[in-house]
């Protein structure tokens, strides 16, 4: 497939050449290369796209976000506050960021400093805060995930990685069964953050590790 | 065998090989370079019974959990097909595909760069960190800058790298190569990371804190602190990608520490270094790979942290994003019909994790980023070999293996490595042959030790013919020898690898129909 001009890779004689050049070229290699490409064949697609009719959807995200050592804890719009409270007083969080979509009914009479982010906080700011609270756009059952895409009540994404603390609200209509459902409502163009459970490493002895550079602490809160 | 004087292995830089030793941050990063073949390097590795025993323990670890986390999944032989579907249709359609991506990441606001090779690659990554007067970049864990050697080349620059990966920050604090491509210090005790912590994170950053013990959560405790300062002044950083979505410019990035999040975030510019195999058509096909990959990766039925950005979000993360497009062998590896397969590969590892000779002899005896048997098939591709004779140790990878078929049954994108391995120990003895004019006596070993190894019937054959009887397997099933003379008997003679099943795969595939027909 190889035309004389094309050179090995490593070789230092193309540095020269220009941009364009480049793309042009692996262009061409990749156009010489599939000279005799197979045919087209559908993508067979026969995997699970929902739970099965039935499921406790909540129960279940429930379930799997504790898998990942996360706390969890279920209430409902009337209990909401006193359960933010609770999470907060455990942790003795004094100074909590909170982006401007969070409405005021969560934080509603809970003795903390709610810090907006407008105009922006500086990261050592960010980084010497108690925690953060945000809202979601999805979340996931089948593998205990929160996504977030930096929506009103979620806010841009240092804010909900500096602080130690990340308290996320999950509206019980937000979560979906599994991952192709999850896609479907999701908008590609804004950036994402998909979270399962506390930054973990298990890079030392394969021994599982909670808290490396992301919030060590991550509360889930689903709402009813 | 010809040694051909363009061999490539990475960027163009040479030097002597300077692995596990400290070095002075003044001397060239560790390389590959200079690796001995398989058989050699492997015999070295095994006589190191700490490096038995770390990768004997985390890689049984990894096949336990692994295979819990996907029997959850009845639907998981769906999925792999999908993955393999449409890996291939990306391939297929590369060119367009990756207009289209071009096009979305431009629309969006970011800038394309495209690199036929890793001089190419690690030239424009400098030149963009130079313009943005960086003197430091914090990098995300990635596969294609380590294959490139880009952390040297920025170095000769004058730029320092600060690996942010909690294994990656192991391997480059020891002056060490990494050994697996998920858990790349996977070679190293608690320990030795104490001791590394101790001894190098003051000399560039943040020293270990007083005291510190060599309990696992301590040591990331202290990575949390040495990084910190680093993330929150870094105006630069590199990473690789997972994916990129050709219909929307969407760049992809699986991780669990954070440290991902923090380089995606924090700085003002951000490059991307990815194959130009890492796309997917359409944003719908996400669904497929973020079900594969992280449980056939890390064992998880999700990763803890996955970033997804699209371009540049004003006020919201790097305002200036670079990708660069990288080819560096890989339009040779696209040019073989059978071995572009490997081509499939989302870098999850599962199959290191149950290959019996990665399990003894560790990655680093693969002279490569890639081990195992991915790196196996990918590397001597990746160097060339559908169009030239390649080195030594690169023409011995296709050998570093039993062909016992746990790799295929446990790859995500069902990429048949037996086959691409059969395949170029072809392509090995048929150039030996050719750079000899005449059969040599190697090559006349390899071409037999590619034959038998196929399929038990024939290594059965093997052994009647060779009048070895017994002797050929020892008692516990395990391969003492191979017939005939060369490095390939010599291996053996030295080994003690797991005989191949009984059955091959595919043998078994075909009577089971794939499975369907029970055992
Ligand atoms: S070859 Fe398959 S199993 Fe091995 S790393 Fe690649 S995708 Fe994973």
């Amino acid at each position: 497939m190889s035309s004389p001009e094309v050179e090995p890779a490593g070789s230092s004689g193309r540095r020269a050449t220009s941009a364009g050049d480049a793309r042009e070229t692996v262009l061409g290699r990749i156009h010489d290369a599939l000279a005799d490409a197979p045919p087209r064949v559908p993508i067979p697609r026969d995997y699970e796209h929902a739970l099965p009719p039935g499921t406790d959807i909540a129960g279940l995200f429930v379930e799997r976000v504790g898998d990942y050592r996360a706390t969890v804890h279920r209430t409902t719009t009337a209990g909401l506050t006193a359960t933010i409270a609770a999470a907060l007083a455990a942790q003795r969080v004094t100074r909590l960021a909170a982006p401007a979509g969070v409405p005021d009914t969560w934080l509603a009479g809970i003795e903390v400093e709610r810090v907006g982010d407008d105009p922006p906080l500086s990261f050592p700011a960010l980084d010497r805060l108690d925690g953060v609270i945000t809202g979601c756009a999805v979340a996931i059952a089948e593998t205990g995930t929160i996504v977030l895409d930096g929506g009103p009540d979620q806010g841009r994404r240092a804010l909900s990685l500096l602080p130690d603390l990340h308290v996320c609200i999950v509206m019980s209509s937000q979560i979906v069964g599994t991952v192709p459902e999850a896609l479907a409502r999701l908008d590609s163009t804004r950036p994402q953050t998909w979270i399962s459970g506390p930054s973990a490493t298990s890079d030392i002895e394969l021994q599982r590790v909670e808290g490396v550079h992301g919030p060590r602490r991550l509360d889930v809160i689903v709402v009813e | 065998m010809t040694l051909p004087a363009d061999a490539p292995h990475a960027a163009g830089t040479r030097h002597a090989t300077e692995r596990l030793r400290p070095s002075r941050p003044d001397r060239p990063e560790p390389s590959f370079a200079g690796t001995p073949p398989f058989p050699e390097a492997a015999r070295t590795a095994l006589a190191n019974e700490q490096l038995r025993a770390n990768l004997g323990r985390a890689t049984a670890t990894i096949r336990t959990k692994r295979a819990a986390v996907v029997a959850e999944r009845a639907d998981w032989e769906a999925l792999r097909l999908a993955g393999a579907a449409i890996k291939d249709e990306v391939l297929r359609d590369l060119p367009a595909l990756l207009e289209q991506l071009e096009r979305a990441v431009g629309t969006a606001g970011g800038t394309v760069h495209w690199a036929r090779d890793a001089a190419e690659a690690n030239g424009i990554v400098a030149s963009i960190a130079r313009a943005n007067g960086a003197t430091e970049v914090v990098k995300v864990k990635s596969m294609a800058t380590q294959e490139i050697e880009l952390n040297e080349a920025l170095r000769q620059e004058g730029i320092d790298v600060w690996e942010t990966d909690l294994a990656e920050m192991i391997v480059q604090l020891g002056h060490d190569l990494p050994s697996h491509i998920l858990v790349p210090a996977i070679h190293r005790n608690r320990s030795e990371i104490r001791d590394i912590f101790i001894d190098e994170m003051g000399r560039v950053g943040r020293p270990a804190p007083e005291g510190l013990t060599n309990e696992p959560a301590e040591l990331a405790e202290a990575a949390r602190l040495h990084l910190r300062e680093k993330f929150l002044r870094a105006r630069v950083a590199v990473s690789g990608a997972n994916f990129a979505v050709a219909e929307t410019g969407t760049v992809v990035v699986v991780e669990s520490e954070g440290n991902g999040r923090m380089c995606l975030t924090l700085p003002e510019v951000l490059i991307t270094v990815m194959g130009i195999e890492k796309l997917v058509p359409t944003w719908r096909d996400l669904e497929v790979f973020m079900q594969l990959l992280p449980r056939s990766a890390t064992a998880e039925r999700m990763n803890p942290y996955t970033s997804m950005w699209t371009g540049v979000t004003a006020g919201d993360g790097p305002q200036a994003f670079h990708l660069v497009l990288l080819d560096n062998g890989r339009t040779d590896t696209l040019s073989d019909t059978v071995g572009r397969q490997a081509l499939r590969c989302i870098r999850c590892s599962a199959c290191l994790n149950v290959c019996p000779v990665y399990e003894r002899t560790g990655g680093q005896a693969y002279g490569s980023v890639y081990p195992g048997p991915i790196g196996a098939i990918l590397t001597p591709q990746l160097r060339g070999i559908a169009r030239h004779p390649v080195d030594k140790q690169t023409a011995s990878l296709p050998f570093a293996s039993s062909l016992c078929g746990a790799c295929f049954d446990v790859c995500p994108v069902r990429i048949d490595i037996p086959e691409v391995l059969v395949h170029l120990r072809g392509q090995v003895v048929r150039q030996s042959e050719a750079s000899h004019r005449l059969p040599t006596a190697e090559a006349a070993s390899m071409r037999v030790a590619a034959w038998t190894l196929q399929t038990p019937r024939r290594l059965g054959l093997a052994e009647r013919a060779a009048g070895l009887g017994g002797r050929l397997f020892g008692r516990r099933g395990t391969l003492r020898r191979m017939p005939g003379p060369g490095p390939i008997a010599g291996w053996f003679r030295a080994r003690d690898l797991r005989a191949p099943a009984r059955e091959s795969f595919r043998a078994w595939w075909r009577r089971t129909d794939g499975g369907r027909g029970g055992d």
